[in-house]
């Protein structure tokens, strides 16, 4: 495993952060403070404005975490401490789209770790890495919630139900070359930032947005549909349990569960790494 | 034997088994706008309870027996009792939003197509309990959703449902919708309090309790959305009509969901206490030409079953009765061509990614047992391994701080005491003994299997 690029550490603090430029920084501000008028108490609005700044830069820089720490009266410690908490922050520059394959278990074994794969090799990147363009940002991503549309492909955070290796692959060719891409379940995507603005509670404005992909994807309505009447099913098969499989015997077949590495979660010294020493691993 | 006969020989007809009730218009093609919702009664439960005292509607909610649908199933009439009232400080209503157990996909499709059953339901809480501003704590990862709350919470300040004496003369209430930011931690009811709070999402030492001491130590109610979602219709239609469904102790409807190696991945909502059997036979079982391997009744937290269990009654005493926990109904089905080992590998992965690190046993213990596991499902795992992982799930269950080490403890036991000789093979194999590629969803399309069955 190689170690990610690191400066080498002089010892030195680090000097503040650049503040944000005079126009930016009055427009954000304003904004700030329209998000924070939302609760009693101010802090409260950290984690939407942790989105904002993501919204400005396409990622939580130190300028972003100095900025939510001023107007909320908050150490840049303790903004760093919850910045660093949740997984939807990036904390370096990323792609316009980030594209992010559901390797949960069901999602898994349905297909989602197939499609991971060929997305790999299809981009030449791996997990939580960004195409040479800076278009597509490859990641893993957790349960999202659709287990009913598995395997599940996240784009920007708008749904992707039923991908296929091959429908995934002309996905981010799409998004690569530019051209429209629509979800299955939510609105013509838009960029990394422009989400991040819908997810520190701006409305999305676009036309059309609210409406698209109409009320609810197709495996939503499946009760509903054999409760009135207008499905009928396909096949019928709860067979009882049979022998333990093992008639497919595939030694050394690809182990599967490799890619979930840590993160590095803050600023720390490769030589001296903390934590369990990894000799079972080894 | 033709598929008809078989439905009506077991009695099962889709017509009878379920109940569509917060579903019931999700077809509509604007079903998630105030218009359909009024055009099918939206609304007309929160005229009801306006005109009650909060306290006889505390008493009526209670009464109707609705129990919680995140997963612990407790009542919901008796949360809101325990908030204390002429205390004189400001109550908080937070519906936990935070949707993320694996397998768990109800709230998400029903707020996506019937977002305002939900702020129905939190008008009438709210009312209840004396609040006069609300939560909804979203999971940021489902932007789909967050746009049609947003859409749903304007439409209601404008109809007057929220805003400036939306409970009655000088009674304000305020809905804020708040997007998390990913952490399956925050589903936990006071770590998504000290999320909310700008805060970490670790959870909190109880007591106090949220409903003495929760969002800025005030007085607050956790719901689950589908929990709040359902108050409407109860007022709506009765509690006695909702008391006709379910069991004495599980009354009620509720949504299940279908997902994996099933010929009908979806919703269904039907009465409480259907079994998974009932389930599969309307929609049409698993894939063909597969048979069942096991399966969770409520998510992954909750102790898988196998094909032993389709005649459970899936209720709250019914899953509990049989060793495992109703939690959300996430009716995840794996057939046989699934590693039982690789499915358990990669849940443990997913809590240790997600344990908060607050304690010692959950932050360590989900740790270890992934080497362990990720050992075994390479092949170089020993027979003690399988001894030792059941020595440390024992130690995360019940000596973690919070049910995420309850829950990453589940999957170990019920694996080890249903597929022992699964592990077993795995080790003197020296690997897995199956081929993921026929796991997918299109592994049979190349095999012309498709239509065999059907």
């Amino acid at each position: 495993m190689t170690a990610p690029k690191q400066e080498v550490s002089l010892g030195m603090p680090q000097l503040p952060a650049p503040a944000y430029p005079a126009d930016v920084r009055v427009r954000l501000e304003a904004d700030a403070k329209e998000v924070i008028a939302r609760y009693p108490d101010s802090r409260s609005a950290l984690l939407p404005l942790l989105h904002l700044v993501q919204s400005e830069e396409g990622h939580v820089s130190r300028t972003g975490m100095a900025f939510c720490a001023e107007l909320l009266g908050l150490t840049t410690a303790e903004v760093t401490a919850v910045a660093t908490f949740y997984t939807m922050y990036r904390r370096r520059p990323s792609g316009d789209y980030q594209v992010g394959v559901c390797t949960n278990t069901l999602c898994a074994v349905m297909g989602g770790d197939a499609i991971f794969d060929r997305l790999k090799d299809h981009l030449g990147v791996g997990n939580d890495e960004t195409t040479e363009d800076g278009k597509v940002t490859l990641e893993h991503i957790e349960c999202n919630a659709a287990c009913d549309f598995a395997p599940v492909v996240m784009v920007n955070w708008e749904f992707f139900d039923n991908q296929t290796p091959e429908s995934a692959t002309r996905l981010v060719d799409d998004l690569i070359a530019g051209r429209t891409v629509e979800p299955t379940r939510g609105a013509p995507l838009c960029t990394y930032k422009e989400t991040a603005r819908i997810l520190a509670g701006f409305p999305d404005e676009r036309p059309g947005a609210v409406e698209a992909t109409g009320g609810a994807g197709a495996a939503s309505l499946i009760g509903l549909k054999l409760a009135k009447g207008e499905a009928a099913p396909q096949a019928r098969v709860v067979s009882p349990r049979g022998e333990a499989p093992g008639d497919r015997p595939q030694k050394g077949a690809e182990h599967l569960s490799s890619h979930d590495a840590p993160q590095q979660t803050s600023a720390s010294d490769p030589d001296h790494p903390a934590g369990p020493a990894a000799e079972e691993g080894e | 034997m033709t598929l008809a006969a078989e439905i009506d020989q077991n009695g099962t007809s889709p017509e009878k088994l379920l109940t569509p009730v917060l579903s019931a218009f999700w077809d509509e093609p604007e079903s998630w706008t105030l218009d359909t919702y009024r055009r099918h009664d939206g609304y007309e439960g929160l005229r009801k309870a306006l005109a009650m005292s909060p306290d006889d509607l505390i008493a009526y909610v209670k009464d109707s027996g609705l129990r919680g649908r995140g997963g612990a199933g407790f009542p919901t009439g008796m949360k809101w009792q325990f908030i204390p009232q002429g205390d004189g400080k400001p109550h908080y209503l937070v519906v936990n939003a935070d949707e993320s157990e694996p397998g768990t996909c109800k709230d998400i499709p029903l707020l996506f197509a019937n977002p305002h059953s939900l702020i129905e339901g939190i008008v009438i809480a709210c009312y209840a309990i004396r609040s006069s501003h609300a939560f909804i704590y979203l999971r940021g990862e489902v932007v789909p959703v967050l746009r049609r709350l947003h859409e749903a919470v304007r439409e209601a300040y404008e109809a007057g449902y929220l805003g400036k004496d939306a409970l009655g003369p000088g009674l304000d209430l305020e809905l804020t919708v708040h997007a998390g930011a990913g952490a399956y931690i925050c589903g936990e009811e006071t770590a998504l309090l000290d999320s909310l709070e700008g805060r970490r999402g670790q959870p909190r030492l109880r007591p106090p309790f949220p409903a003495v001491a929760g969002l800025y130590a005030c007085p607050t109610v956790v719901n689950n959305v589908e929990s709040i979602a359902s108050v409407p219709a109860i007022l709506n239609r009765g509690k006695d009509w909702f008391k006709s469904m379910g069991s004495e102790k599980s009354p009620g409807f509720t949504l299940y969901s279908l997902s994996g190696h099933v010929t009908g991945p979806g919703q269904y909502e039907a009465p409480l206490g259907i079994t998974l059997r009932q389930l599969l036979d309307m929609s049409g079982g698993m894939r063909a030409g597969h048979r069942l391997k096991f399966w969770t009744p409520g998510g992954s937290s909750t102790p898988m079953f196998t094909d032993e269990h389709l005649d459970v009654p899936l209720d709250y005493e019914g899953v509990g009765a049989a060793g495992s926990m109703l939690g959300t109904k996430a009716l995840q089905c794996f057939d046989e061509t699934t590693c039982v080992v690789r499915a358990v590998t990669r849940w443990t992965e997913f809590y240790a990614h997600e344990s908060c690190g607050k304690c010692t046993p959950c932050r360590e213990g989900t740790y270890w047992l992934v080497q362990l596991l990720r050992d075994i499902e390479a092949g170089k795992g020993e027979m003690a391994d399988l001894d030792k992982l059941n020595d440390i799930a024992d130690n995360i269950n019940g000596k973690s701080f919070c049910a995420l080490g309850d829950g990453a403890a589940s999957p170990i036991f019920s694996s080890l005491k249903y597929f022992r000789e699964e592990y077993e093979q795995h080790i003197t194999g020296k690997g897995c003994p199956f081929d993921p590629a026929k796991s997918t969803v299109w592994a049979d399309d190349k095999n012309a299997h498709r239509g065999v069955n059907a």
